[in-house]
C-alpha cells in the first residue's frame, strides 16, 4: 500500500480511502458470507451427466419441457470419473445420469424423468397426463414408455454402438450385429408406422414422455447411414419431424451437436 | 369386470401381471396362448399386441400390453385396495421406479437370455449358445453384486416395503433357481438370498405357481 496517498490528504478523504481499501481486504470474507448463487433453492436439483450423452439428454429434454431449473454437474467420462468410488456411491452401476434432489439420489434416466414429471406436474408440458385425471391416457403413456424401453432401444442400441462407439474404442464395427440389428429394428419401426398412422403421437393425440424418450437415440440414427429407415416411413417421419422441432428438443439437439472447429 | 390375461400361466412376464393382480385383489381369467406353437404371432393375436409377445390384458373394451405398464396401471387404479406396490411419497415412488427400471435395463436382459437358452431352446428344438450363456451369467453376477450391497442396507429394493420393483424379479429368478441349476447365484449372496426367501414366501406367488 502506498502510504504517501494518506500523508497529505484531507481527513475525510483519508477515511474514505482507508475504508475503501479495508473493504477490498475483507471482501473475500464478505463474499463467503453471501449466499452462493448456485445453491439457492431454485437450483436444488443437481444432474450429474453431460449434454452429449443420450441418457443425460433424455433427462434434459424433460427439464426443458417442464421449465425445471437444474444444475448440470459434468462428469469426466474419459478420466473414468463415473467408475470412481465417489460416483459409485451415487449410482452403483457407474453410469450417467444421476439426479440429486435434497436427500434423494436417483439413477436410471427413465426413473428420473418420471420423478420430475410427477413432482412438477403443474408446470410445463403434462408429460405423464396427470393433470386431467385420465388414468387410461396415463396408462397409454406407460405402455409406450415400456415399448421404447423394451423394444425400440434394445433394437436400435446395438446398431448405434457398432457404428458410432466401437470405432472410438479401437474396434471394427461388427457387420453381423448391425445386419441382425437392422432386421429386428425394421420390424419394430413397422409397428410404429402402423401406430402413428392412427395417432399423432405414440400414446394418443398429445405429446408425452413416451415420445420424448425416443429423442436422443433417434437423433443418432438420423446422423447414421440408416436415417432412411425413418424417412422412408411417412408417419414415423412426420412424427420425428414434429417431435424434433419442438423448442425443448431443439435445445437438446444443440447440446448433442459438437461445436464446429 | 374380470380382467382377461392372455398368455400361458407359466410365462414369466404373465406371472408378473398375475402376482400383481392377486396382490391388488383383482379378479382375472387366464386366456391361454400357446407360445411354443407360435400362437402369439398369429394375425388375431397381433391385433391385440402388435409386437407378438405375451402378456396382454383386456378389461372390458380396454386393452393394454407390456407387463410393467399393466402392473403400474392396476397398482395406480386400485391404489386404495390390496398391497401398496408403488410407494406412498414422491420420493418412495421415485425409488420404486429406479429399481423397476434397473430390473428392466440391467437384470432382465441377461436373465432373459439364460432362461430362453437353457429352458426354452430345448423345448423349441433350438441349439444352446454356450458363449452367450457364459457372457450373460457374468453380466447377471455383476448386477447381483450390486443388489447384495443394496439389500444389505434395505429390506427390499426400494426401501423397507415390498413393491413392484421386487415383484418384477420373481418369475424369471424362479426359473434361474429351480430349473437351470444356477441357484448358487442367489444363495451365494447372504442378503439377496434372504430377500429371495422373503418375496417368494408371499401368498400371491404361491397361488401363481399353482395356476
Amino acid at each position: 500500500m502506498n502510504l504517501t496517498l494518506f500523508k497529505g490528504g484531507e481527513p475525510l478523504v483519508k477515511r474514505t480511502i482507508f475504508f475503501f481499501l479495508l473493504s477490498i481486504c475483507f471482501s473475500p470474507v464478505i463474499y463467503k458470507l453471501l449466499p452462493d448463487p448456485i445453491h439457492t433453492s431454485s437450483m436444488a436439483l443437481k444432474l450429474y451427466g453431460i449434454p452429449m450423452s443420450t441418457c443425460t439428454a433424455r433427462v434434459l429434454a424433460c427439464t426443458y419441457e417442464k421449465n425445471i431449473e437444474v444444475q448440470l454437474v459434468p462428469v469426466t467420462l474419459a478420466a473414468g470419473e463415473h467408475k470412481q468410488p465417489s460416483f459409485l456411491a451415487k449410482n452403483p452401476f457407474g453410469v450417467i445420469p444421476v439426479l440429486e434432489d435434497g436427500d434423494l439420489t436417483l439413477f436410471e434416466s427413465r426413473a428420473i424423468t418420471a420423478y420430475l414429471s410427477k413432482k412438477y406436474k403443474e408446470q410445463g408440458e403434462d408429460l405423464l397426463r396427470l393433470k386431467g385425471g385420465n388414468l387410461k391416457e396415463e396408462a397409454m403413456v406407460g405402455l409406450w414408455l415400456e415399448v421404447e424401453s423394451q423394444q425400440y432401444s434394445p433394437a436400435i442400441t446395438p446398431i448405434l454402438y457398432e457404428h458410432f462407439f466401437a470405432p472410438r474404442r479401437g474396434k471394427i464395427p461388427n457387420q453381423k450385429v448391425i445386419e441382425d440389428g437392422l432386421v429386428k429394428f425394421e420390424k419394430v419401426l413397422d409397428v410404429y408406422e402402423s401406430r402413428l398412422s392412427q395417432s399423432k403421437y405414440l400414446a394418443g393425440d398429445f405429446y408425452s414422455l413416451a415420445d420424448l424418450h425416443h429423442l436422443s437415440f433417434t437423433l443418432y440414427l438420423m446422423r447414421s447411414p440408416w436415417a432412411s429407415l425413418i424417412s422412408s416411413r411417412p408417419h414415423v417421419n412426420a412424427w420425428w419431424e414434429c417431435i424434433s422441432s419442438r423448442p425443448a428438443s431443439q435445445k437438446v439437439i444443440q447440446g448433442m451437436t459438437p461445436a464446429e472447429k | 369386470m374380470v380382467v382377461k390375461v392372455f398368455g400361458p400361466s407359466y410365462a414369466s412376464c404373465c406371472r408378473k401381471v398375475l402376482v400383481c393382480l392377486i396382490e391388488k385383489e383383482i379378479e382375472f381369467e387366464i386366456i391361454p396362448i400357446d407360445i411354443i406353437k407360435g400362437e402369439q404371432k398369429s394375425p388375431e393375436f397381433l391385433k391385440l399386441q402388435p409386437f407378438g409377445v405375451v402378456p396382454v390384458i383386456q378389461d372390458g373394451d380396454y386393452t393394454l400390453y407390456e407387463s410393467r405398464a399393466i402392473m403400474r396401471y392396476y397398482s395406480e387404479k386400485y391404489k386404495s385396495q390390496g398391497t401398496d406396490l408403488l410407494g406412498k411419497t414422491l420420493e418412495e415412488k421415485g425409488l420404486v421406479d429406479q429399481w423397476l427400471e434397473t430390473e428392466g435395463q440391467n437384470f432382465h436382459p441377461p436373465i432373459y437370455i439364460l432362461i430362453m437358452q437353457l429352458v426354452f431352446h430345448p423345448k423349441l428344438g433350438l441349439p444352446i449358445d454356450d458363449k452367450i450363456v457364459k457372457e450373460s451369467e457374468e453380466k447377471l453376477e455383476k448386477v447381483l453384486d450390486i443388489y447384495e450391497e443394496r439389500l444389505s442396507k434395505s429390506k427390499y429394493l426400494a426401501g423397507e416395503f415390498f413393491s413392484l420393483a421386487d415383484l418384477s424379479h420373481i418369475p424369471f429368478t424362479h426359473y434361474l433357481v429351480n430349473d437351470i441349476g444356477k441357484a448358487y447365484m442367489i444363495r451365494n449372496k447372504k442378503h439377496v438370498s434372504a430377500w429371495w426367501d422373503d418375496i417368494t414366501s408371499r401368498a400371491s406367488w404361491k397361488k401363481v405357481l399353482q395356476l
